[in-house]
């Protein structure tokens, strides 16, 4: 493979924002027709990289060449006439339009020269791209309608329609569900026999290995790695990124479930959403839930913290029957909901650090019936906090949530209900896009939360983590509880059999009779 | 420097300054102690109201109806304490059952949109116009387009004279000022204009806090009426019609966002204060009322840009 020629070559690439090197003499190779992957925490210079790449930024110093040509893109479609697509985290499609006009909004096809579109020519490209990628969806169809696998699916027929000969990803994989992954992972592999070369940017480091021939790693800005895939580990990899070595990805538990029940769930059903549910949650323990996207995981946390309503059953929180909770009473009952997405749920981001973590505990800062805060006091609990969730030491807390990495904002949101001390914690997705560091750090104070008697609840998409972090794991598929398995009998296998029982065979078909598709109007 | 000034959340209050002081010389009676007092009686009823906005606007809102509310305000409160066949007429309870009727009026249409807004999620803008164009008409069938004279002196002072209305109107700030920025409501207002999903999960009771903002929103409305209508010595059904670009462009050239999450009601004090002052330089130059629209226009424009470069500037 060493063979095949260079088709990017990245040479002492330097960038410096506001006087701090975020990238310092970055030098490696792409070689055509492979997928290089590029790994490193949160604020490595990842995306600052990418962004060069993509004529967003341009370099300090070094350059980049393609084919041996120096290459500068002044601007995004520079780099895009280059052969350069990106397919964002943050997915960038309009939704309110369908796919053929999404993959053509750019370039449309005109009629013969005149300001029109061919509407057939859009037609016809868009049905060859589509079948490319192997998503088998009328290209008249909203994106709005489609799942966040087709439409990655649609952003990767958009850079196809641009001639894309280097495709950049950027954590393709956190919001798809594993099929979509498994999809997505084959497409990749054609497309790399077509000559097509991937930078594949991800925390998850198992997906890395598995797709990547060459993985380089970023720290501070610098590559402390590059080497073949075949050549290194996972830990290596891990050392590498983190700059220390890691013994192991989870922390050891060290309390056990006590006898008493913090909350219970009896045949839990609201049509359509989820039926039959029913569970302990104890004093101490942490249980997890596992399912793939859309099997109610989500939402049954939503019903339990009184956000969506349930038809049938009881939600007990400490024995007392909460008969149509809402968040204000959970709240004050001792309940956290760290919710699946943190910017849209779980932060204002336009708001100051100090200003989200006070926001749940507030009336706890305020004085008798007069509703006046005590800002002294709240200040003082604020500076204990950030150090209990361990936020970096170079932000104040006067500055906007917005302009933290990703696993800062969720400490923030962690040590927002830290300070109201809930008892029950429900946690949904606690450590999505963040990095490997952060992570070990929110699984040590989820360990601590639940050894000091809290009583947990993990939803995650990663098998993994509740592995590493659970007493117990229940099975969620089409809303109902399809297995229950305890820590001595944890197997992957066995999680993922639960999750997947004949639930995709189904899907395709139901969805497509009900998509919008404009043209039949 | 620039940068810095630019930055600074006494921009308006400084180019204020500076405005005045450049357009003293050449603007016979500008800087007199009559024409002082004079901008100072235009700025009152005009900040009662956008104090009220400023409020709606922070938890994310618009409340397009106060103009509507004023002209309601008025005409009820007057036919309540006008010496004309009024309810009260001659009464001694005239002027507080006058007001008591105003502030009615102006919780009654504030309620109304509150409710439209959180009980069936209705958007802001939708219902307040609405609410307006509703309110407006009602104002001018109940008086048949009449306005109402006769008012008791007793209620008419509270408009009509600058130094009475002052000190009340001084207070009204400082309560208002610091019930945003001190009290557990005023967090949760800029809380919920920040982001309405995070704040309902965080246990913030967000329907309550948003009927509040339009509550505080018609009482505000309400409280500019008594100080227009006794301004006026007059009710009038159509009072109030013009205000609106005022309104909003002074809560908006003050700084306080049209996206929600952030003002502050000294910020507005400073917008009416600017405003007032172009109007009152404009007029004294003998500007006809279009030329000082299009004079107006062209400042808030300005006044944009000037925040979104500021915008920019902070961010980065």
């Amino acid at each position: 493979m060493s063979s095949s020629p260079r088709i990017l070559e990245f040479d002492s690439v330097e960038k410096s924002f506001f006087g701090v090197k975020v990238l310092k003499a970055v030098t490696f190779d792409l070689r055509t027709g492979t997928a290089i992957g590029l790994v490193g925490e949160n604020g490595a210079g990842k995306s600052t990289l990418m962004n060069i790449l993509g004529g967003i930024h341009t370099p300090d110093a070094g350059y980049i060449r393609m084919e041996g040509e120096p290459y500068a893109p002044r601007n995004p479609q520079d780099a895009a006439r280059a052969g350069v697509a990106f397919i964002h985290q943050e997915l960038n499609l309009f939704s309110n339009l369908t796919i053929a006009e999404n993959i053509f909004i750019t370039t449309f096809p005109r009629v013969a020269g005149l300001p029109m579109i061919a509407r057939k020519t859009v037609r016809e490209r868009a049905r060859s791209l589509l079948d490319q990628v192997g998503l088998s969806v009328n290209p008249n169809t909203r994106v709005e309608s489609l799942s966040a696998g087709e439409r990655q699916l649609v952003e990767i027929a958009k850079a196809l329609s641009l001639d894309a000969r280097i495709i950049i990803f950027d954590e393709p994989t956190s919001s798809l569900t594993a099929l979509e992954t498994d999809r997505l992972f084959e497409l990749i592999s054609t497309l790399r026999a077509r000559g097509i070369s991937m930078i594949y940017i991800s925390h998850a480091l198992s997906d890395v290995m598995k797709l990547c021939d060459d993985i380089v790693v970023l720290r501070d800005g610098e590559v402390v790695g590059k080497s073949r895939t075949a050549e290194t580990s996972t830990a290596k990899l891990i050392s590498l990124m983190v700059g220390r070595s890691i013994d192991q990805l989870y922390p050891e538990r060290t309390g056990r479930p006590a006898a008493e029940r913090a909350l219970s769930v009896r045949n839990l059903s609201q049509p359509g959403i989820v039926r039959n549910i029913a569970f302990d949650l104890h004093d101490q323990e942490i249980l997890g839930i596992s399912g793939l996207m859309g099997s109610g995981r989500s939402e049954l946390a939503r019903i339990l913290f009184g956000l969506d309503p349930f038809e049938t059953g009881e939600v007990l929180l400490w024995g007392e029957n909460l008969p149509k909770p809402s968040p204000r009473q959970c709240v004050r009952m001792g309940m956290a909901f760290l919710t699946e997405n943190r910017r849209e749920e779980g932060l204002c981001m336009e708001a100051s650090i100090a200003e989200n973590m006070a926001l749940v505990s507030l009336p706890n800062f305020a004085n008798r019936g007069g509703y006046w805060i005590d800002h002294g006091r709240l200040s003082k609990s604020l500076t204990a906090l950030r150090g209990a969730v361990r936020l970096t030491r170079s932000a104040r807390l006067s500055q906007a949530v917005r302009t933290l990495s990703g696993g800062n904002q969720q400490k923030v949101v962690l040590a927002k209900w830290l300070l109201n001390r809930p008892r029950v914690f429900i946690l949904d997705e606690p450590t999505r896009g963040i990095d490997v560091g952060a992570k070990y750090e929110v699984y040590s104070l989820i360990n601590k939360l639940a050894s000091d008697g809290a009583a947990v609840l993990i939803i995650s998409s990663e098998i993994e983590e509740l592995i590493g972090m659970c007493d117990q794991i229940l099975v969620m598929r089409n809303g109902e509880i399809a297995d229950t398995i305890r820590r001595p009998d944890f197997d992957r296998e066995r999680i993922l059999r639960g999750a997947l029982k004949q639930s995709h065979t189904t899907r395709t078909s139901p969805v497509e009779t009900a998509r919008h598709d404009p043209e039949s109007r | 420097m620039v940068k810095r000034l630019i930055q600074s959340e006494y921009l308006v209050l400084l180019l204020s300054a500076v405005y005045f002081a450049a357009l003293a010389p050449f603007t016979p009676g500008f800087a007199s102690t009559g024409n002082l007092a004079n901008i100072l009686s235009s700025m009152l009823p005009l900040l009662v109201v956008a104090m009220g906005q400023t409020f709606v606007l922070i938890a994310g809102g618009i409340d397009l109806s106060v103009t509507s509310t004023i002209a309601l305000a008025s005409v009820v409160g007057a036919s309540v304490a006008t010496g004309d066949q009024g309810i009260l007429s001659g009464n001694s309870l005239a002027t507080p059952g006058g007001i008591l009727a105003m502030l009615l009026v102006g919780a009654t249409v504030g309620s109304f949109n509150g409710a439209a807004i959180t009980r069936f999620r209705m958007p802001p803008f939708i219902v307040t116009l609405t609410t307006m164009i509703f309110v407006s008409g009602f104002a001018v069938w109940l008086t048949q387009s009449k306005s109402i004279f006769n008012l008791p002196t007793t209620f008419t002072i509270l408009g009509s004279n600058v130094w009475v209305a002052l000190p009340l109107v001084a207070v009204a700030t400082l309560v208002m000022h610091f019930a945003l920025s001190r009290t557990l409501l005023g967090h949760w207002i800029y809380a919920i204009g920040h982001n309405k999903n995070a704040a309902e999960i965080s246990g913030v009771p967000v329907r309550r806090v948003l009927l509040f903002t339009y509550i505080a929103s018609g009482l505000c409305a309400a409280a500019a009426s008594i100080l227009y209508t006794g301004r006026l010595e007059s009710a009038s059904p159509v009072m109030g019609r013009n205000i609106l670009l005022d309104l909003i462009g002074a809560t908006v050239i003050g700084g306080t966002s049209l996206y929600g999450g952030k003002g502050k009601i000294l910020w507005t004090v400073y917008g009416v204060l600017f405003l007032a002052l172009i109007d009152n330089s404009l007029n004294l130059l003998n500007l006809s009322y279009f030329t000082i629209m299009m004079a107006k226009g062209a400042v808030i424009v300005m006044a944009a840009t000037i925040d979104s470069v500021r915008n920019k500037l902070l961010n980065s």
